[in-house]
């Protein structure tokens, strides 16, 4: 039974990078109708810039998790004014190949200048150590990772559901010339969007780094994962997506437990088990 | 009149049999070097494989000797079926002559039965399951570098020596896996020592939390990781995250890369007890030739011992087809004369090899360094003990290799 408790736990550890990533790619997908398969990649980039941050310029952790996602959304925001903007309007496929090559792209550069097996990135001082909860020992730095998540993940939903900026926000996308025609720059407004979605995914990039290697292939190996809770959540779904974050880490975390040899698969069961009986996903609204 | 022209005759008959003499010495070699140039062990043989082959050629010096070398280099992604599409390929299309690395146990026991039926060579520098020299052995492979058997005796035997005499097995769920643990799990019992549990992990996974906690639930002694690569990385740092070591229990890396000890940074892979077959800093041979290699590689990493071991074994490999005077294009015909000839290297010294088509050189023991210890970037480890090479793998007398005459 202890055992048990100890795993629900680390599930949700693992359900936060989840719910960070796939709520990111759900603000993107919702708001830019893109699937953006590059968000892997982002996340990694990340990772390497809180790497960057600390070998190259000294500065450490907390910093890096304010300077990565905004350095990383920035290239974000390059690629959607330079790329992506061009495909709206089309089909789905074309926003999903160009990010996927950019993706392919990105990944590859990393790996020819730093290897496969990856770059060490240690635990800020102040996160050190753990404490002993009865059932398992905790490390410190993982509680903070759940509860750092719970909280951004909260803030990113309240902002789109709940305030003004997310009320235009929807409607642009709902309807961009008649938000346009209230004098609300559309275009800019999606552009900063794409960037919220690809900080994000920095963001979990700068938590994962001192669990993960820092490895160019950290976000290929997550990604497609990530992608089944987006769609087991429902596309574009923002609570849809957080829950489904949490609950599948938990899920994946009892099958490392109790039949370890699936806990690479579970998430695909649950996929196709869901998409035959609700293809929106759980929280999906039909479109 | 009929002397000249029988004496013409007879000139051209030489002169014909010369020729097709010539064509038996044909002078041309392909070497495929097949390895996994993006995943998760690209940094201990990928590119890095390719480049010492690429060496290894240029040192033979055979170029100026007449010969013509050419080297292509895969990826086979660590999927057992596309490795042996492109050996298929390799073979029938462009001729290959040998295959060099082949990590994955996986994939290097799929290319092993096609080497054989194809007749060509494997010299097998990376994979690690003993089966490549034990029930799978074939008269067309050497098994160069190290295996499962030799790094269960040494680190398994020193560690159950120590007081390590309960296990945990962290296993990687394939062939390599398996094997190790199975060799591992055998030298600590007969060393009396037990096992009290195993978890298997699917290949590369990136978080390792679920497992340790069920390893350290078992209060094993030791947790011996019968992993390799990024897969080993993780767990290591994980485990320190956890406490797994503070809280009394002994990591054992089973197989372990210098390129992993690198990446893991000297302050997390510190005190670490594990087995090498060649090391760069051991003599000034290994140092020489580690140098050059560093110099040209992209991110000015010294060679891991899968890398060395394609220099070493392609080495020997041209010295075999130097001495039977050409290429014969029949692997059997190469490997028993590689077989028949002492090996000699800068890099992995003096040594020989068996039969069943196991390379014999000497095992070191080594532990990683403490970070203050460490005189600069790639000085990493102490040498704590050395196995002789008669004694560091399987004795023949307990393999079950068909090659074997008892």
């Amino acid at each position: 039974m202890q055992a048990l408790y100890a795993q629900l736990l680390v599930g949700l550890i693992n359900g936060s990078f989840y719910a960070l990533l796939s709520l990111g790619l759900a603000v993107i997908f919702g708001m830019l109708n893109i699937i953006n398969f590059a968000h892997g990649a982002l996340y990694m980039m990340g990772a390497f810039c809180a790497y960057f941050l600390l070998t190259y310029g000294g500065i450490g952790y907390w910093w890096a998790l304010i300077i990565a996602p905004i350095a990383v959304g920035i290239f974000g925001i390059i690629l959607e004014r330079t790329m992506l903007q061009w495909l709206s309007g089309l089909d789905h496929v074309y926003g999903l190949l160009l990010t996927f090559g950019i993706a392919l792209i990105v990944q590859g550069i990393f790996q020819n200048y730093f290897g496969s097996s990856g770059l060490p990135y240690s635990i800020p001082d102040e996160l050190r150590g753990g404490v002993n909860l009865g059932f398992m020992f905790l490390p410190i730095y993982r509680g903070w990772v759940v509860i750092f998540s719970l909280v951004v993940c909260l803030a990113t939903w309240y902002l789109i559901e709940r305030t003004r900026l997310g009320a235009n926000l929807r409607a642009a996308t709902e309807n961009p010339t008649l938000v346009r025609a209230f004098g609300i720059n559309v275009p800019r407004m999606i552009t900063l969007t794409y960037g919220l979605g690809v900080g994000l995914a920095a963001l979990a990039g700068v938590l994962s780094a001192p669990i993960n290697q820092v490895r160019p292939l950290m976000g290929a190996d997550l990604i497609i994962v990530v992608f089944a809770v987006v769609v087991i959540g429902g596309m574009g779904s923002i609570m849809g997506s957080i829950i489904t974050g949490f609950t599948l880490g938990v899920v994946e975390g009892l099958t490392k437990y109790f039949y370890p040899e699936a806990s690479n698969t579970v998430v695909f069961v649950l996929m196709v088990l869901v998409l035959l009986v609700k293809p929106t996903g759980l929280t999906g609204r039909t479109a | 009149m009929t002397k000249s022209i029988t004496a013409f005759l007879l000139g051209t008959a030489l002169a014909l049999a010369a020729t097709t003499g010539a064509s038996a010495q044909d002078k041309t070699v392909k070497i495929g070097v097949l390895t996994d140039n993006s995943g998760l062990y690209a940094d201990l043989g990928g590119p890095g494989s390719t480049l010492a082959a690429q060496m290894a050629i240029e040192d033979s010096g055979l170029a100026a000797k007449g010969w013509k070398v050419d080297l292509v280099s895969a990826d086979h992604q660590n999927k057992p079926d596309v490795g042996t599409t492109i050996a298929r390929q390799w073979i029938d299309v462009e001729k290959v002559d040998i295959f060099m690395d082949v990590l994955n146990s996986g994939v290097a026991l799929a290319v092993n039965n096609l080497v054989k039926e194809k007749n060509v060579i494997l010299i097998d520098t990376g994979a690690a399951t003993s089966d490549l020299t034990n029930a799978q052995c074939t008269p067309n492979t050497v098994h160069w570098v190290y295996d499962t058997y030799m790094l269960a005796n040494s680190t398994g035997q020193a560690l159950v020596k120590a007081g390590g005499d309960t296990w945990y097995f962290l296993t990687a769920d394939y062939a390599f896996g398996h094997a190790l643990e199975r060799d591992t799990a055998a030298v600590v019992v007969k060393s009396g020592g037990k096992v009290i549990g195993t978890v298997r992990h699917p290949l590369n996974t990136a978080d390792f939390s679920s497992f340790l906690l069920q390893a350290q639930a078992s209060k094993a002694k030791i947790v011996g990781m019968a992993n390799a690569g990024g897969d080993t990385t993780n767990t290591i740092k994980q485990a320190a995250e956890f406490g797994i070591v503070s809280g009394g229990q002994k990591l054992a890396g089973l197989l372990l890369f210098v390129t992993d000890v690198h990446s893991l940074g000297l302050k997390v892979a510190q005190g670490l007890n594990f087995t090498e077959t060649f090391y760069w800093d051991l003599n000034d041979g290994t140092r020489a030739f580690s140098k050059r290699f560093s110099e040209r590689m992209k991110n000015k990493a010294m060679p891991s011992m899968v890398q060395a071991g394609v220099y070493s074994g392609l080495l020997h490999y041209f010295k075999a087809l130097e001495a039977l005077g050409g290429n014969p294009h029949d692997g059997a015909r190469v490997v028993a004369k590689m077989k028949e000839m002492p090996t000699d290297d800068p890099l992995f010294g003096k040594g020989s090899i068996r039969a069943d088509g196991r390379k014999l050189h000497p095992a070191y023991l080594f532990e990683v360094k403490k970070p203050e210890e460490s005189k600069g970037p790639w000085d990493y480890y102490k040498l704590i003990g050395t196995t002789p090479a008669d004694q560091a793998f399987r004795p023949l007398a307990e393999s079950a290799c068909p090659l074997v005459k008892k």
